[in-house]
């Protein structure tokens, strides 16, 4: 078979290829790289305020509830999905544990309880209205972010509630693990646990066919919907997650100052998605993510830029995150 | 390979090469196309066909030293990305480009649209223009119908007509060079015949074609010279009134390659496997069919008489309206299966329109050949992408699948190694039942006699295969009996000697309008 060979001698040719190699390594790890780069540019400029380790204990701590809703995002996004409510469902899900808590007086792990629960059952509506009437998960979301947005203004009356039991602050931002507060371990648990499902496990593979060829997937014998199902209801349950996180890291809850995670976390999923595992959305790259784009607005403040600049590095991260991932696919096309 | 024609070349190209890195893809390749000529180009996928594609449409730029005129006027080379436009050469490529949602005549006028900026399109006027362009070749299509609502033959005729119509309209040029790149793999043989009909109307008006295809009887039916392509080289250029198929076959594959030796021996299959009763579909009905072990039934007719439909009915890729499936002792009511449950049965589809259903592109060798048997490392909890590679490794190395490198993206394989990893995924659940559509649709000619061996292996260990398909030599060449259906019945089962191509091909048009019920 000659075309076979020449198909081989492609191969030789490629295989060895130093400078290939290290476009792959640089992909997979330009991110960090990156990353290291912000830190060294703004500790020389501000050492003694940025290369603290107040300053990083807060970075790092401060930002577990970003790092949880990027998580949540990328479990529909490999599905192909998108959850635009999952912020809403933060903001419910804070706001839920503060009324229940505080006004009502329930105990806390009670409202905990509640508020996980019913960011499940939106998670439930999303996914059963999306794949009952085949609508696209866009538009639902999209309207079932504002509906929600809309019920937690009700039920809190448009007003911060502050006095959280103690208990949950406690747990989730006083007290400090090698310095840094107990939240980023919570986020790097759920990290953990979606690079193992996504990597190692037979629903990771599925869930990656059924965003990349739905038909093929189902074709393949994999239950399809299900499969969504369980990705729009994690990624809500987690969306619910980060409002406890929430909750428990500002000892109070207000009805839209979650509503700022959403973009951001877009943002921080798909420049996730260019690094370590380039081309999928993936849980490592995503917390790199976060912390790359959180130091550089926290460098960006510090040195005293006024805080616009957070939406103009946000807004224009996600862009360049997306071209940039168009950019590696354009490359592998070529390589034919 | 100068003939007295060549003079007045449409297209005259000489000593084309490409090298891309290590590999030489085209070598001092010359290839002259005559007014009016209808042009094949053969060749095996990896020979040069689509490098010599995309340097004509400006694509690649081909190694210095080549030289091209067009209607004897020599042109500088390498051409940017749209000259081909302003030199009056159209392209119609496999994926037609054309937009499903929209209207014929949006369709028709879509690249007009792309350069010319008009602030106001007479839509009545191009309405009238478009039918008029249509009856001219003989095609009665509504300009105003959205292009979804039509079958595929009239969508390859669409873009075909309107490629036409777009190098007519060049002021700059009186060329009209077509060049048809694989339009018919997924079109049944009587359809191919009408696009064929509007090639030879198109001829009749004056434009030349460059026909590029696998499939050597369509390149010899249309055709009136033939340039085959080996290794980057061309291998022949021949004139299709003075050759036989075995010539073309050896000039392409570089050996003969003995097509009636590709039959099966008879062999004796074993007891009932499978066998499907009361089966209806859309066009399907009430068929009844029984599988024994081992072996290969065919499954054809004409475009519309549901020989295709029944693999997927049986697999419930698209849901029976009623029937049963009884495999091994089984009963399976069709009407609420699922492809889950189908595979758990036993039964596997080998889907004939590979991209949107058999293969993800976008990942790699391993991810789609491990997807049915992930649950066997250790529950499908604790997989490692070493122990993926390892599978589909062994797996590429059994089923000959080139490259062997598992971590390859599954778009950056030929259509024929793509076929033999879904083949591999499937095979290696040892399945009861293979259902087959198109088995070797745009597969090159060596990786389809593999693929024949593979099918053979499969049924040898008494797996019972049903294989449904348009082309005759395919279903002459594997199968132990085939059965022809029209408008949704059984009409004749031909078995043993008796399958021919030309016996399948007579009783497919004979039997057309004739039903006569169910043969088992």
């Amino acid at each position: 078979m000659t075309s076979a060979k020449r198909e081989d001698a492609n191969r030789a040719a490629q295989g060895p290829d130093k400078g290939q190699v290290w476009i792959d390594r640089g992909e997979r790890y330009g991110l960090i790289v990156a990353w290291l780069a912000v830190i060294a540019i703004f500790g020389a400029i501000r050492p003694e305020v940025f290369l603290s380790w107040a300053n990083f204990s807060t970075i790092f701590g401060s930002q577990a509830v970003l790092v949880v809703v990027t998580l949540s995002l990328i479990i529909p996004l490999t599905a192909g999905d998108y959850d635009l409510s999952v912020a809403s469902v933060l903001t419910t899900s804070s706001m839920l544990v503060a009324v229940l808590n505080v006004t009502h007086g329930w105990p806390i792990g009670a409202a905990i309880l509640a508020a996980l629960l019913v960011a499940l059952l939106v998670g439930v509506a999303n996914a059963a209205i999306i794949l009952y009437f085949r609508i696209h998960s866009l538009i639902v979301t999209l309207g079932m972010g504002t509906f929600m947005h809309g019920v937690t203004l009700w039920f809190s009356d448009s007003q911060t509630i502050s006095g959280i039991d103690l208990t949950l602050v406690t747990a989730v931002i006083a007290t400090r693990l090698f310095g840094i507060p107990l939240a980023f371990y919570y986020a790097l648990i759920v990290a953990l646990v979606i690079w193992y499902v996504f990597g190692h496990t037979a629903v990771g593979q599925r869930l990656l066919f059924v965003g990349r060829g739905r038909e093929v997937a189902r074709l393949s014998g994999i239950k399809v919907d299900r499969v969504r199902f369980g990705a729009l209801v994690a990624s809500a349950g987690l969306g619910g997650l980060a409002g406890v996180l929430y909750a428990g890291t500002t000892g109070a809850a207000d009805p839209s100052s979650g509503m700022t995670y959403l973009l951001p976390a877009f943002a921080a999923a798909f420049l996730g998605a260019t690094s370590i595992v380039p081309g999928r959305f993936n849980a490592i790259g995503s917390v790199v993510a976060v912390y790359f784009l959180v130091t550089g607005i926290t460098g960006l403040s510090i040195l005293g830029v006024s805080t616009y600049v957070q939406d103009l590095f946000y807004g224009a991260a996600l862009i360049v995150a997306v071209a940039l991932s168009q950019l590696v696919r354009g490359r592998e096309e070529r390589l034919t | 390979m100068a003939s007295p024609a060549d003079a007045m070349a449409v297209l005259r190209i000489e000593n084309l090469s490409k090298r891309f890195g290590g590999s030489t893809a085209l070598d001092g390749v010359d290839l002259a196309i005559g007014a009016r000529e209808v042009h094949g180009l053969l060749g095996q996928n990896g020979s040069g066909k689509s490098t010599l594609i995309k340097i004509l449409a400006g694509f690649h730029a081909p190694d210095p030293g080549a030289r091209l005129w067009i209607n004897g006027h020599a042109v500088a080379l390498p051409l940017k990305p749209g000259d081909f436009r302003r030199l009056g050469i159209a392209f119609v490529h496999q994926h037609l480009g054309l937009v499903p949602s929209m209207s014929v005549l949006e369709n028709l006028l879509i690249g007009e649209h792309a350069v010319a900026g008009r602030w106001r399109i007479a839509w009545a006027r191009e309405a009238e223009r478009a039918k008029a362009l249509f009856a001219r070749f003989g095609m009665t299509l509504d300009p105003a119908a959205a292009v979804e609502t039509l079958t595929s033959v009239e969508r390859a005729q669409l873009a075909i007509v309107r490629a036409f119509d777009q190098i007519t309209r060049q002021p700059d040029t009186q060329t009209r060079l077509l060049v048809l790149d694989e339009p018919t793999p997924f079109l049944p043989a009587a359809d191919v015949q009408k696009l064929f009909q509007l090639v030879r109307g198109l001829v009749a008006e004056g434009a030349s074609v460059l026909f590029v295809s696998h499939d050597i009887d369509e390149v010899m039916d249309i055709t009136d010279r033939i340039t085959v392509l080996r290794d980057g080289r061309v291998a022949d250029t021949l004139r299709t009134a003075a050759t036989r198929k075995a010539d073309i076959v050896r000039a392409i594959v570089g050996r003969s390659v003995d097509l009636d030796a590709m039959r099966a021996p008879r062999r004796a299959p074993g007891g009932d496997a499978v066998s499907i009763e009361g089966l209806r579909g859309a066009i399907v009905d009430d068929v009844s069919i029984t599988v024994r072990r081992g072996e290969i039934v065919g499954l054809t007719g004409l475009i519309g008489s549901g020989y295709d439909e029944v693999v997927h009915l049986a697999y419930s890729a698209t849901r029976a309206l009623a029937g049963r499936l009884t495999i091994s002792g089984t009963t399976l009511e069709l009407a609420q299966l699922t492809p889950d449950a189908a595979i758990a049965a036993g039964i596997v589809l080998i889907p004939g329109d590979r991209q949107s259903d058999a293969v993800v592109g976008t990942l790699t060798v391993a991810d789609n050949a491990s997807l049915p048997v992930l649950g066997r490392q250790r529950g499908g909890w604790a997989i490692s992408a070493r122990g993926m590679n390892r599978i589909a490794g062994a797996l590429a190395e059994t089923f000959d699948v080139r490259p062997r490198d598992p971590s390859r993206l599954m778009a950056h394989l030929s259509g024929g190694n793509q076929q033999k990893v879904v083949l591999a995924k499937w095979f290696q659940t040892a399945p009861r039942l293979i259902l087959l559509d198109e088995p070797t649709q745009g597969v090159d000619i060596g990786a389809r006699e593999q693929i024949f061996r593979i099918i053979r292996d499969m049924s040898d260990q008494g797996t019972a295969v049903l294989c449904a398909s348009s082309d005759h030599e395919q279903l002459a060449a594997i199968c132990d009996r085939v059965i022809v259906l029209s408008r949704g019945r059984i009409v004749a089962s031909l078995e043993g000697d008796a399958i021919s191509k030309p016996a399948i091909a007579e009783r497919c048009y004979a039997s057309f309008g004739d039903t006569t019920g169910s043969v088992s």
